[in-house]
């Protein structure tokens, strides 16, 4: 994700939490479109959006629903709570940055996600990490949400949403998520092992488990260690 | 279970994994083992949802267009190509090759 990169890049704050918001917005449009394809009604997708508030979580969840129907309910919840675990690191970083008050501590959990993380921990001064938290984080709310009502209703009256490659939009937007955290020889093998053991039970388990299945493999890695140096 | 079921539960999880994050005691966080698996369990959520969502129909596997879409994003992801352009890249490709030859 260029994300970081822009935050790296010394912007200021503010214009780099704008050009992130705008960029995440963008993809809500598919998110809500393929939410309402798989099965989900607008009001489910625009729920997802504004409680559980995490773009690779929603993804994940409608691609294990659109997959395998109602059914699949507990495989689409695993997954994406198990996605959305990543969010509680950080939060254990943002924490500190965040400051006292269990109401601010909880609107901020609310924001926290991928990039207003990301922006946040690329800042040096605390005053501007705060700015960066809160700017993108809000910006991506508003925006994120407009956009899945918007890709929703839309969804609707575009039918087969897979004619205009939305489906193939979003492993792009998985891919996206992953790339920046290919930087070592651990990350990449477990990311390569992980993709082998999904698609190789992709025909042997119900949808779902097999992106289960795979977080083992991260399971394992972790625990041992193997593959650091 | 329902779709709405499934939405309230899943949303609200979603959000306790959040709030948890606040309310564990920083020194955790600096333990070297529970950091870890917490990022590669995200590498490998991610990558094998790559993996189905390009791979997978339903219970079969299908090599198809977003093949090629995929591919098509991977390059743009190094030449850093920004993240939206690459994901609207990655749907043309896949829209152009339905719409000419199918899959």
């Amino acid at each position: 994700m260029s994300t970081a990169e822009q935050a790296e890049r010394r912007e200021p704050v503010a214009r780099t939490a704008v050009s992130v918001a705008l960029a995440v917005s963008a993809y809500g449009i598919s998110y809500g479109a393929l939410g309402v394809t798989a099965g989900l009604d607008v009001w489910q997708a625009c729920v997802l959006s504004l409680v559980m508030f995490s773009g690779g979580s929603q993804f994940a969840l409608v691609g294990v629903i659109a997959a395998g129907g109602a059914a699949a309910g507990p495989a689409a919840i695993a997954s994406a709570t198990l996605l959305g675990s990543r969010n509680a690191i950080y939060a254990m970083r943002m924490g500190p940055i965040i400051g006292r008050g269990w109401v601010r501590r909880l609107v901020a959990a609310h924001l926290t996600i991928d990039e207003s993380t990301a922006v946040a921990t690329a800042q040096k001064e605390l005053t501007e990490q705060r700015k960066g938290f809160w700017l993108t984080g809000i910006l991506i709310f508003v925006g994120w949400n407009i956009a899945t009502l918007a890709g929703a209703l839309l969804g609707n009256v575009m039918g087969d949403v897979s004619r205009y490659g939305l489906d193939a939009a979003a492993a792009a937007a998985f891919l996206g998520l992953l790339w920046p955290r290919l930087s070592a020889l651990q990350p990449v093998a477990v990311a390569v092992a992980a993709a082998v053991v999904a698609t190789v039970l992709t025909p042997w388990l119900p949808p779902g488990l097999p992106v289960i299945a795979a977080a083992l493999v991260a399971v394992i890695v972790g625990l041992t260690n193997w593959g650091a140096r | 279970m329902t779709l709405w079921a499934i939405v309230i539960i899943a949303s609200i999880a979603g959000l306790a994994v959040k709030i948890s994050g606040y309310l564990v005691p920083a020194e955790f966080m600096e333990r070297e083992k529970p950091s870890r698996v917490a990022g590669l369990l995200t590498v490998a959520l991610l990558a094998a949802l790559v993996a189905t969502q390009t791979l997978a129909s339903g219970q079969q596997v299908e090599v198809d267009a977003r093949v090629p879409a995929i591919f098509v994003a991977a390059v743009l992801f190094v030449l850093r190509v920004p993240f939206i352009l690459v994901i609207v890249a990655a749907a043309l490709t896949a829209a152009i090759i339905r719409a000419t030859i199918g899959g």
